[in-house]
């Protein structure tokens, strides 16, 4: 059985990009551990050809668990089940996505099998059989790093998405699959009583190479049509800071910031955004980032590429048409 | 009803956070306030008292500088704190946190646990989960919104793309996301009602726990560093439109844009 396992979310017959960013970085460590790699998928039916990228990513086995007591989602199930594998097969090492359902379930089975945890984990250095993570803290202003002897300890961290380098295709690798079951989920203690997902057609938040943010600046409908119509343009995910959901301006799930989501994109342009700390440490892992405020006090612009003092209600139809003439 | 909300101290999100040569972030100095998940939750447990439905208490752990964060739950309107004092325990470390914790709640026998999901300095978002499990009672996280009832809580339950309504029966823990509660400031009676208001102070002896117990694996911690500050700050001049074109072709030519 393989030694490095990564938790891979299955949803709408994919994985998140995330899944592939972690199995290269556990090919990595499971080669100077001597051992492999396995994704772990989790749902009430698995579709063995969706498998398939997992494999191409890097994933010596994939190991499936199919039952009607995985949809919907529960943390005492998925919790309970991934524990009782862990026990069977003894992993090395668990990583799981730093979202809603790795931050669900990381700290229970952690608990379980008596495991240290680190959460949104940034990177990831194998020396020799140790391995370094590192994870910022304090909003963002620090940068901790841990020592890990998976050998010595099984270890579970949940990865920040875009953190870790991008995986490679490789449609050469074979793909192998297990099935696995196990004998009792225990009592599923969490009623779900209702399930509202809020899906886009726009590339996810935390996945996209170009994301376009609103604030308090937006000031409603007309706001967010402005910078809805500038991702349009792009290719860009739409987001938020703080101010504009409280607002209802633009959905929870966009907000970028502490209590958001972290983006990592390649370019972000913050309109209307003053850029607190809050708001910045979820943004500030975007390599260039672009920011558009009247306020030329704004904290945004301390850490601005590029820092147009503008009111954004002129500066992005200058910037729309701007784009459309490059295109 | 009895709910006891698990609060944690930190240091101000807009202090400028230092290191020392050790690699450790220095907290002498600085402003040191409640933290703001776990005030949502004191927030959430005080609107349940308000409706006469509950008696809150603050449980944190530290020494005595940790005191002042527990008088200002109680100036909120919680009604008695406690504090888990101990040399022993490394206040650092979500696992000896979170045993010390469920010790202490066991003593306290609360029907709701409540807490930040994450604390706003070190943000592991372990500690509840973690204490749930060592009592083997269910938890919810990322709560956003919670029903109370006699027996169960419905907890709304935010998702990567959206959000789930989820319904546990007492006695369980739940985790505040931010837009659980806004947190009340503390009135002048509240801080003066405050100063009366009882304290316990346990050790792990008083918990029934040995410094043993504590022992278990934990990842090395390396020296921590300032994380280097982003090179920002190039304001464009001059006419609007040249400004875009300019930041356009700029943002062309580093590859940003294609």
């Amino acid at each position: 059985m393989s030694d490095i396992w990564v938790f891979s979310t299955y949803r709408n017959s994919t994985f998140n990009k995330v899944s592939y960013e972690m199995i290269a970085s556990s090919r990595k460590l499971a080669t100077s551990l001597g051992g492999s790699t396995a994704s772990i998928v989790f749902d009430s039916i698995v579709h063995e050809a969706d498998l398939v990228p997992l494999a191409y990513y890097g994933a010596d086995d994939v190991l499936i668990l199919e039952d009607p007591s995985l949809s919907p989602y529960t943390t005492d199930a998925y919790a309970n089940a991934l524990t009782a594998l862990a026990e069977k097969y003894k992993p090395l090492a668990i990583f799981f996505a730093n979202d809603a359902v790795g931050l669900d379930m990381a700290p229970v089975v952690a608990q379980n099998i008596g495991a240290p945890l680190l959460t949104d984990v940034m990177d990831m250095t194998v020396e020799g059989t140790k391995l370094l993570l590192s994870r910022e803290a304090y909003s963002g202003k620090i940068v901790q790093e841990f020592a890990l002897d998976p050998g010595r300890h099984p270890l579970i961290a949940t990865i920040r998405a875009g953190a870790l380098e991008a995986a490679q295709c490789d449609e050469t690798r074979p793909v192998h699959v297990t099935r696995t079951q196990i004998e009792d989920f225990g009592t599923i203690r969490q009623v779900v009583k209702d399930v509202v997902r809020k899906t886009s057609a726009r590339v996810d938040l935390t996945e996209a190479r170009c994301v376009v943010g609103g604030g308090r600046g937006i000031r409603g409908e007309a706001g967010v049509k402005l910078i809805e119509d500038l991702a349009d343009v792009l290719g860009a995910a739409v987001g938020g800071s703080r101010a504009a959901i409280d607002e209802g301006w633009i959905e929870g799930q966009y907000q970028i910031g502490q209590t958001g989501k972290s983006i990592a994109p390649d370019l972000y342009i913050a309109c209307g955004i003053s850029g607190t700390i809050q708001h910045m440490s979820g943004a500030s892992a975007a390599k260039c980032i672009v920011a558009i405020n009247k306020d030329e006090e704004a904290d945004i612009f301390k850490v601005a590429d590029y820092g147009i003092v503008a009111d954004l209600f002129t500066a992005i139809p200058l910037l729309i048409e701007e784009l459309r003439l490059q295109n | 009803m009895r709910i006891v909300v698990c609060i944690k101290q930190c240091i101000d999100a807009e202090a400028i956070t230092k290191v020392d040569d050790h690699g450790q972030v220095i907290k002498e100095g600085q402003s040191l306030v409640i933290d703001p998940y776990s005030e949502f939750a004191v927030e959430r447990a005080l609107q349940a008292k308000d409706c006469g439905e509950a008696e809150t208490i603050a449980l944190a752990i530290g020494g005595q500088e940790v005191m002042p964060t527990i008088r200002h739950a109680l100036a909120m309107g919680v009604d008695s704190g406690c504090l888990v004092d101990d040399p022993a325990i490394d206040l650092d470390d979500p696992v000896e946190k979170s045993i010390v914790l469920a010790k202490a709640l066991t003593k306290l026998q609360p029907d709701l646990i409540m807490g930040g999901y994450k604390s706003g300095d070190t943000s592991q978002a372990q500690v509840i989960p973690r204490l749930a499990t060592f009592l083997k009672i269910p938890y919810v996280g990322i709560v956003t919104h919670l029903e109370i009832g006699e027996h169960a809580v419905e907890a709304t339950h935010e998702t990567d793309d959206g959000f789930e309504i989820i319904q546990v029966e007492l006695p369980a823990a739940i985790a505040a996301q931010q837009g659980l509660a806004e947190p009340r400031y503390p009135s002048v009676r509240g801080i003066m009602q405050s100063k009366k208001k009882p304290v316990e102070i346990y050790n792990l002896e008083d918990i029934g726990l040995s410094p043993s117990e504590l022992d278990h694996p934990k990842p090395c911690v390396l020296p921590c560093r300032p994380k280097p500050a982003r090179k920002g700050g190039r304001i464009m001049k001059g006419e609007l439109s040249v400004v875009i074109s300019d930041v356009v072709a700029a943002l062309k030519s580093d590859g940003a844009i294609s």
